[in-house]
This record gives structure tokens, C-alpha cells and sequence, in this order.
């Protein structure tokens, strides 16, 4: 009589376990950690207890089967507590296919009369804990994926300060890319700052924006439009020649605007603006 | 000293906003690579951007194929791209300074013509669009 798989693992509970511990004690890089050896018992043993309560004829075979949540679930939370603990993904993975090396003894022990049923048996094994592997992997990824996606949005935050360069004079210089998201930032703080200073005139500075194309164009011209409303002032600076070249070419019409090659003579531009002047002070000769 | 001659053929995916940029950032570093000149450099990606753009938001995203050309003793950049979205009506009328379907300001087809050596527009209502231009590194 042929005892399934599931059977086996379940009455071999705590061999596996006993086997598992043994085999991370020996791997240098699992037993090499951060972890209390108490700390990776118990975690060792909530996983196995987990992983042989959800195996049972369907689920050995079929591992998106929805019975396994139980342990897929116990799975993505490990990868994730794991590298917050700062694991690297290799010691994870390292972790998680070791319990395979303690599955297959198990196997080996129960089944040794019997090579044909161990061989079937230690297939099945092999495949279940190398979805577990490649969940984990999928797992650590997305969250990879979340830490750029946050720091994308928080660069474009960053990456638009609003500074004060004199009493009623704004600059902002925009670096990278400015799409339709990206503009909303700019706009928004622009604005608010002018309320806040309670500033005439905002120079914008492209200088550190790659191409204007007819979308970036139309942004500019609408926040133009925006602190026009306000009742302040909006001057483009730092249009390279070849951006020049490159929006006369494109048919745009920027000649609405105030636009200067350089935040130098834009300032200057503010400065006549605001009636204001800058002169070099005569120094008083010391006897 | 042997010359090497890397013909540049690639393919890239154009299926949201973050790809335009990096789309962008592919065909700069290739210009850059062959020589191609700061104004043309900056006409190249700005009619990238115009034609990536207008695949994305009316042709529902395609792929754009870039690739390195010679003509004689020229050397250029070709792209095409092409999309499986609905399709433009009229294209003279799309090709008109100031149309537009959409809210944008309708110089995104006119303006990348201007911008290139070279550019063909074709289309099929129902089966999508076909934009292939051509920049000489000195044109």
C-alpha cells in the first residue's frame, strides 16, 4: 500500500523539521544572519506547520489552487519581513530551498524500498517548493518595484523648489522631464509660492528640461496663463538654441510669453520690472 | 585601425508615459553615438516625443522600430512606428497646423514633419497607423 505524499510529510512533521534546522545550521549562509537561532526555530516551524497543513492531494499537484492562500499569503509576508530585516534575495531563496534538501531526505527515508514512488514523490516536492521559490522571488521584486514607484513620485516633488531670489521675486528651475503630472507639481507650488511671498514675478527655468515638444509648450503656456491670473508675472529662462531652433521649427508660438535665454537676464529683466537696480558701491578709501 | 561598423536595429515597446521617456533617452544616445549635431539631436527626440505621444494617447500605445541608416556617405536615424489603434480619418487634415481631436494644440504631426529630413504617414481606419521619419545626421 502507497502512502501519498501529503500523508507522509504530515506524520514526518517533525523530522522534516528537526531535518530543516540541521541543514541550516550547516549552510553558512542561512545559519550567517541576523536571526537568534530561537527566532529561526520558530519561524522554521511555523512554515513547516503551515506548508504541510495546506498539502493534500489537489494542492500537491495544483499550486495556484486557491486552498494553498493560506501559505502563499505566509510566504509573501516572509519575503517581505525578511528583506526589511535586510536578507539579501540569495539567502532568502537559500532559506527557502534548503526545506526542499529536508523534504527529500524525509522522502528518501520513508520510500527507500520503493525508487519508483520516490523518484514521482521527489518530483512533486521538488516543483512545490520551486513555486514557493519563484513566489517569494515575484514577491521581493514587486516590492522592489513599490520602493521605485514611491521614489519616482517623491523625486518629482523634490526636484521642483520653488526659491525665493529676492522681495517679490520667484524662480523655479525644472530639471528632467515635464510631462502632464510633473506640470501639475510645478504649477501648484509655483502658484502657492506666489501667494505665500506674495511675489510679482516667477521666472521658470528650463534650462535643465531636455526637449520641448508641443505638450511641454502648452504646459509652459498654461502656467503662464495660470500666474497671469494671479496678477504676477511669469518669465521663461534658460531657452537653449537648439530648443529655440527646435519650437520655431515645431510651429509653436511662445511670442506671448516673456522668455530669456538665461536666469541672469531674466533676474535682470525682474529687476527693471520691480524698478529695482544692482550697482557695484564705491568703496571709501581707508587713510 | 579597423573600422567598426555597429548597424544599430532595435525595437522598443511604447505602452505608457514612462516609456516616452526612456524612448527619448534611446534615440538621444544613439544620435549622440553617430555623430548627429545638437539642433538636429534636439529636433530628433522632439519629434520622437510628438509621434511617440500621439501613439500612445490616440493609438493606444505600439511599438517604435529605430534604426541606424546609410545612404552613400550619409548616416541618419530611421524611425517607424506603428500602432493598431483606430486609425486617422483624414490625414491632410491631420497634417493641418492646429487640428486636433484633442485638446492638445494640434502641432504635434505638422511640427515632426518640420522636424525631419524625412516623413511618411500612413493610416487605415480600424487597423492603425504608420509613422516612418527619417533625420540625417547633417540634414
Amino acid at each position: 500500500m502507497e502512502t501519498p505524499i501529503f500523508e507522509i510529510l504530515r506524520s514526518k512533521k517533525d523530522r522534516v523539521l528537526q531535518l530543516w534546522l540541521q541543514v541550516q545550521q550547516m549552510d553558512t549562509e542561512v545559519s550567517n544572519n541576523y536571526n537568534t537561532a530561537d527566532e529561526l526555530r520558530a519561524q522554521s516551524t511555523e512554515f513547516v506547520d503551515i506548508l504541510v497543513g495546506s498539502l493534500n492531494e489537489n494542492t500537491v499537484q495544483d499550486f495556484s489552487s486557491p486552498e494553498l492562500e493560506a501559505l502563499t499569503d505566509y510566504i509573501s509576508s516572509l519575503t517581505i519581513s525578511r528583506a526589511r530585516q535586510g536578507f539579501s534575495p540569495r539567502e532568502t531563496a537559500t532559506y527557502i530551498f534548503t526545506l526542499k534538501d529536508a523534504l527529500l531526505k524525509v522522502l528518501s527515508e520513508q520510500n527507500s524500498d520503493n525508487p519508483q514512488q520516490l523518484y514521482q514523490d521527489s518530483i512533486l516536492v521538488s516543483k512545490f517548493i520551486d513555486n514557493i521559490g519563484i513566489l517569494s522571488f515575484e514577491t521581493f521584486i514587486t516590492g522592489r518595484e513599490d520602493v521605485i514607484f514611491q521614489q519616482s513620485e517623491e523625486m518629482a516633488e523634490l526636484s521642483t523648489p520653488v526659491i525665493r531670489v529676492w522681495n517679490g521675486i520667484l524662480a523655479m528651475p525644472i530639471i528632467g522631464t515635464l510631462d502632464s503630472a510633473r506640470t501639475q507639481v510645478v504649477m501648484e507650488n509655483l502658484l502657492q509660492g506666489i501667494v505665500d511671498t506674495g511675489s510679482s514675478i516667477a521666472i521658470l527655468d528650463i534650462s535643465g528640461v531636455p526637449a520641448v515638444d508641443s505638450l511641454v509648450a502648452q504646459h509652459l503656456i498654461k502656467t503662464v496663463n495660470a500666474t497671469r491670473l494671479m496678477g504676477a508675472e511669469c518669465i521663461i529662462s534658460g531657452i537653449r538654441p537648439e530648443i529655440a531652433q527646435t519650437v520655431v521649427h515645431l510651429g509653436i508660438d511662445l511670442s506671448q510669453m516673456i522668455t530669456k535665454a538665461t536666469l541672469e537676464s531674466a533676474l535682470k529683466f525682474a529687476f527693471n520690472s520691480l524698478q529695482l537696480e544692482v550697482r557695484r558701491t564705491q568703496r571709501e578709501k581707508l587713510n | 585601425m579597423l573600422m567598426m561598423t555597429m548597424l544599430i536595429k532595435e525595437s522598443l515597446i511604447i505602452q505608457q508615459e514612462r516609456d516616452l521617456v526612456y524612448c527619448r533617452n534611446r534615440v538621444k544616445e544613439v544620435a549622440a553615438k553617430i555623430g548627429m549635431g545638437i539642433v538636429n539631436q534636439t529636433k530628433l527626440i522632439t519629434a520622437t516625443s510628438e509621434i511617440a505621444r500621439n501613439m500612445l494617447i490616440y493609438g493606444g500605445g505600439g511599438t517604435m522600430r529605430l534604426e541606424v541608416v546609410t545612404k552613400g556617405k550619409q548616416e541618419g536615424i530611421q524611425l517607424v512606428f506603428e500602432d493598431k489603434g483606430p486609425g486617422i480619418a483624414d490625414i491632410q487634415k491631420a497634417m493641418q497646423d492646429g487640428y486636433t481631436t484633442g485638446r492638445s494644440l494640434g502641432m504635434g504631426l505638422p511640427g515632426a514633419k518640420r522636424l525631419v529630413n524625412e516623413f511618411v504617414i500612413q493610416s487605415a481606419i480600424g487597423q492603425g497607423t504608420t509613422v516612418k521619419m527619417l533625420k540625417w545626421k547633417n540634414g
